[in-house]
């Protein structure tokens, strides 16, 4: 398991954020996203091969309309 | 004309062709090497709608708006990425809702992963109640950031001195508060306004408090080379309309700063010559 954007998501250890990126309809070139595990920013030419570790917390984030 | 502080040119024609009244395309705003030639910063947050926040750009004239990061949702409509690009203006990510320099940093870095950018509203937090600037913390995030080669334009206080340490450690333009957040009650201190204009050689942007366009002017008159609104269009009845009178009135508070206001005085001043005044 994994934590994604706060809540428990069934990710095996060694699955990459690539397939978490699928989880939300997202892919590694869909514009305006950033990610961060383990409070350390992935870059998106890592998407695709990093692997998550169990109990993982990661953080898909993107564009919000704010001050 | 030079303007020795901003380093921005005053414009030397202030009238065009059509009667409309606009800055002088040579009157320009330049932060770190960019240059805008709109003085209005647009805040994303509030707007009803994508549309109207599409239109209400297009109406302010803005070339640099703010967007902030959060937790994507897949089942959100539209995207705000979209709507941005297809405006065509310059993304400035704000680290909004950040209470520690710790996780301010964080932020920028997401944000200029998911933006390409590195310029960066900074927003370091003291409380929820005023969302007032929380200095010590706001000068450690900059002084880290700006290391990491960010293009830092932080929200602060309206206080010279902080102003001036944000400076020293090298902040691109500073962005002092009118008034708190969302709270539409202007420019509280236009005195530490002013002071600021005088303390620092960056761009001065006045941020937070512009409650109506008449604030906006003021910020302008009082010497700000920009500023920037979000609740003030965002959330009037009207959001493009409003749009429309802060694009005009920071025109107008630009127009009036390098015109040259007539001092104050107690007593009148006759503008019509007593020679001649017949005695009946």
């Amino acid at each position: 398991m994994i934590v994604l954007n706060g809540e428990s998501a069934p990710f095996r250890a060694g699955e990459t954020l690539d397939a978490v990126l699928a989880s939300l309809g997202l892919t590694a070139t869909s514009p305006g996203v950033a990610i961060a595990v383990d409070r350390e920013v992935v870059p998106r030419a890592e998407w695709e091969t990093f692997t998550l570790a169990d109990g993982a917390s990661v953080e898909v984030l993107t564009a919000m309309q704010g001050g | 004309m030079t303007d020795s502080t901003t380093g921005t040119a005053a414009p030397s024609n202030a009238s065009s062709g059509n009667g409309a009244v606009e800055a002088p395309e040579e009157d320009v705003l330049r932060i770190a090497g960019r240059t805008f030639s709109s003085r209005l910063l647009l805040g994303t947050g509030g707007f009803p709608s994508l549309e109207l926040l599409a239109e209400a750009i297009a109406r302010s004239g803005s070339e640099l708006v703010t967007v902030a990061l959060r937790r994507i949702d897949p089942a959100a409509r539209g995207s705000l990425v979209d709507v941005l690009s297809a405006g065509g203006v310059e993304l400035l990510p704000n680290t909004a809702g950040c209470f520690t320099a710790r996780d301010a940093v964080l932020t920028a870095k997401l944000a200029r992963e998911a933006f390409q950018t590195d310029l960066v509203k900074l927003e370091v937090i003291g409380d929820e109640d005023t969302l007032l600037p929380d200095a010590p913390e706001l000068l450690r995030a900059a002084e880290e950031l700006v290391d990491d080669g960010f293009t830092v334009l932080p929200y602060t206080t309206d206080d010279p001195i902080l102003a001036r340490r944000l400076v020293d450690v090298g902040c691109a333009a500073v962005m002092p508060l009118g008034s708190p957040i969302g709270s539409g009650m202007g420019i509280r201190n236009p005195y530490n306004i002013a002071l600021i204009r005088e303390a620092v050689r960056v761009p001065v942007v006045l941020d937070a408090g512009i409650g109506t366009a008449s604030d906006a002017a003021l910020a302008m008159e009082l010497g700000c080379d920009a500023v920037m609104a979000a609740s003030a269009i965002a959330r009037a009845e009207d959001p493009v309309r409003m749009a429309s009178a802060m694009r005009q009135a920071v025109q107008a508070g630009r127009l009036a700063r390098t015109a040259g206001r007539i001092p104050r005085r107690r007593y009148a001043t006759a503008s019509t010559p007593a020679e001649g005044l017949p005695e009946f």
